[in-house]
């Protein structure tokens, strides 16, 4: 099976830990018209790492590096989710059962559902799992 | 000199990324823990003191030095080295220790140690200070705190190491040994010599060393000639020390140079060759703060990653300055590039 379709860009752009750096990011987001689907802050001492799933995840890297910042992409899945109770466990506990381990993760409901963002040590197993399992994953092609 | 006269090494934080070597013959071993046990005796101490040297016995010079001296007096010595302050404590009252030597920050550490403690030292009445410049109202503190009658000490490792001049029992001045060492004060920017109590630096030929004999080395140390007549009798005096006519930093007892950072981040290409350094005193310890800036194509985009590269900066200055510390993450791009003399040190310490 092909699982290209399935691996979604994130962008990851390195940033110190002080006020006014999220904005910076967030304004050359805008200035290019690039909307953000979701996105979350990692910290660790000092600095952190800003995870966004964008409209134009090309776009928004040609800008923001153009801008300075420190930006590479990291290959995410994008699961949905019920968006009721359970709606989680159904998806952690398949990949869990799996043996696939999420390193990290996040998650937005907007009008078509809820989706989890997943960051996992084997990208092909964790997406033949779940589609397996009768899981939805989003497509790259939603993106520009 | 050949080597095999050469009886011992210690080495000093040099400008570059390779410490400064010194070399002793056994006449200057001999010299140097001379010089030591005249002033430890200067300041009354006999064979009948217990004294614990709490600095680093290794490369430094600090350790060894005293050591040796305080044996000649015949002293007995504790070799308690640094590190661990409850066991320092617990050594200080458990052998009856009547005099220790440390860095003036350090004892300071000690004390409120020894406060959360509840500990008391009954027996302690000597404190031998060095290593690092301090202030008056820091002796009142110390002398206060720990009970000591606390003296300046003062020395480098190019004219051996400790003991090159050292406060008497007056304590206005410290009297450097004139049949050891002939001292002048000079401008750092002209070179030219200054009268007595004029500011400058000093500069000193020693005139008894062995393994590597000097002619007016130029110390970097900012303080003054001062009149005779001191009155324990004794002659040459200089000022305690204000500062430095270089860019070099005392963090701990250690000797820095910014360009010794300068020299570990060329060699990490995680990392850029700009660099900031800020230090504070956080709880009477010096703490240092490098920033650096991460290099765009170092960026993975993981976290981990991240905290991966500022471990190896910090183990690679670890490293090199034989000092732990904090390393922050900047991005690239976001730190002061200077035209002409660069002002990398942000010193933040105020005066000890």
């Amino acid at each position: 099976m092909d699982m290209k379709p399935f691996i979604i860009k994130q962008i990851s752009v390195f940033s110190e830990n002080r006020p006014g750096r999220l904005a910076a990011i967030a304004r050359a987001l805008e200035e290019d018209g690039i909307n953000i689907l979701a996105f979350s802050i990692a910290e660790a001492d000092g600095f952190g790492v800003v995870r966004a799933l964008v409209d134009n995840p090309d776009k928004a890297y040609r800008k923001l590096t153009g801008g300075g910042f420190s930006v590479n992409f990291t290959d995410v899945i994008a699961a949905k989710m019920r968006d009721q109770p359970g709606g989680l466990y159904e998806i952690a506990r398949i990949l869990g059962d799996g043996g696939v381990n999420i390193e990290y993760a996040y998650a937005y409901s907007g009008k078509e559902g809820a989706v989890l963002i997943l960051r996992v040590d084997r990208v092909d197993s964790a997406i033949e799992l779940l589609l397996k399992h009768g899981g939805e994953l989003l497509k790259t092609s939603i993106f520009h | 000199m050949p080597l095999s006269k050469v009886v011992r090494i210690h080495t000093t934080s040099g400008t570059t990324g390779k410490p400064t070597v010194v070399a002793y013959t056994r006449g200057d071993l001999n010299n140097w823990s001379d010089l030591i046990a005249r002033n430890l005796t200067m300041v009354g101490l006999t064979e009948g003191d217990v004294f614990q040297n709490m600095v680093n016995y290794g490369m430094f010079t600090g350790g060894l030095g005293f050591h040796y001296g305080a044996e000649k007096v015949g002293m007995t010595v504790i070799p308690s080295a640094t590190g661990n302050t409850k066991r320092q404590i617990e050594m200080i009252q458990d052998f009856g220790v009547t005099a220790i030597h440390c860095t003036p920050s350090y004892a300071l550490h000690l004390a409120e140690a020894a406060e959360e403690m509840n500990a008391h030292f009954d027996t302690l009445k000597t404190g031998m200070f060095g290593a690092e410049p301090w202030s008056d109202a820091m002796r009142k503190e110390l002398e206060n705190k720990l009970g000591v009658t606390a003296y300046d000490s003062y020395g480098l490792s190019e004219l051996y190491g400790p003991g090159v001049a050292f406060e008497c029992k007056e304590r206005n001045g410290l009297h450097i040994w004139h049949d050891c060492y002939l001292v002048e004060i000079i401008d750092p920017v002209t070179g030219e010599t200054l009268e007595e109590g004029e500011r400058g630096e000093l500069v000193v030929t020693p005139i008894v060393k062995e393994a590597m004999p000097m002619v007016r080395y130029r110390t970097g140390d900012i303080t003054m000639m001062m009149e005779d007549g001191c009155l324990c009798g004794r002659g040459n005096r200089i000022g305690r020390i204000t500062g430095r006519s270089d860019d070099m930093l005392v963090i701990r007892g250690i000797n820095v140079f910014p360009s010794q950072i300068e020299h570990v981040l060329l060699q990490l290409p995680e990392v850029g060759n700009q660099f900031m350094v800020y230090v504070d005193r956080i709880g009477h310890l010096d703490e240092m703060t490098i920033e650096v800036e991460m290099t765009r194509e170092h960026f993975s985009g993981e976290l981990h990653d991240l905290a991966q590269v500022q471990k190896r900066v910090a183990k690679a200055l670890r490293d090199a300055l034989e000092l732990r510390t904090s390393v922050r993450l900047v991005e690239p791009g976001s730190l002061p590039r200077f035209e002409g003399k660069a002002k990398r040190v942000i010193d933040r310490r105020g005066g000890i």
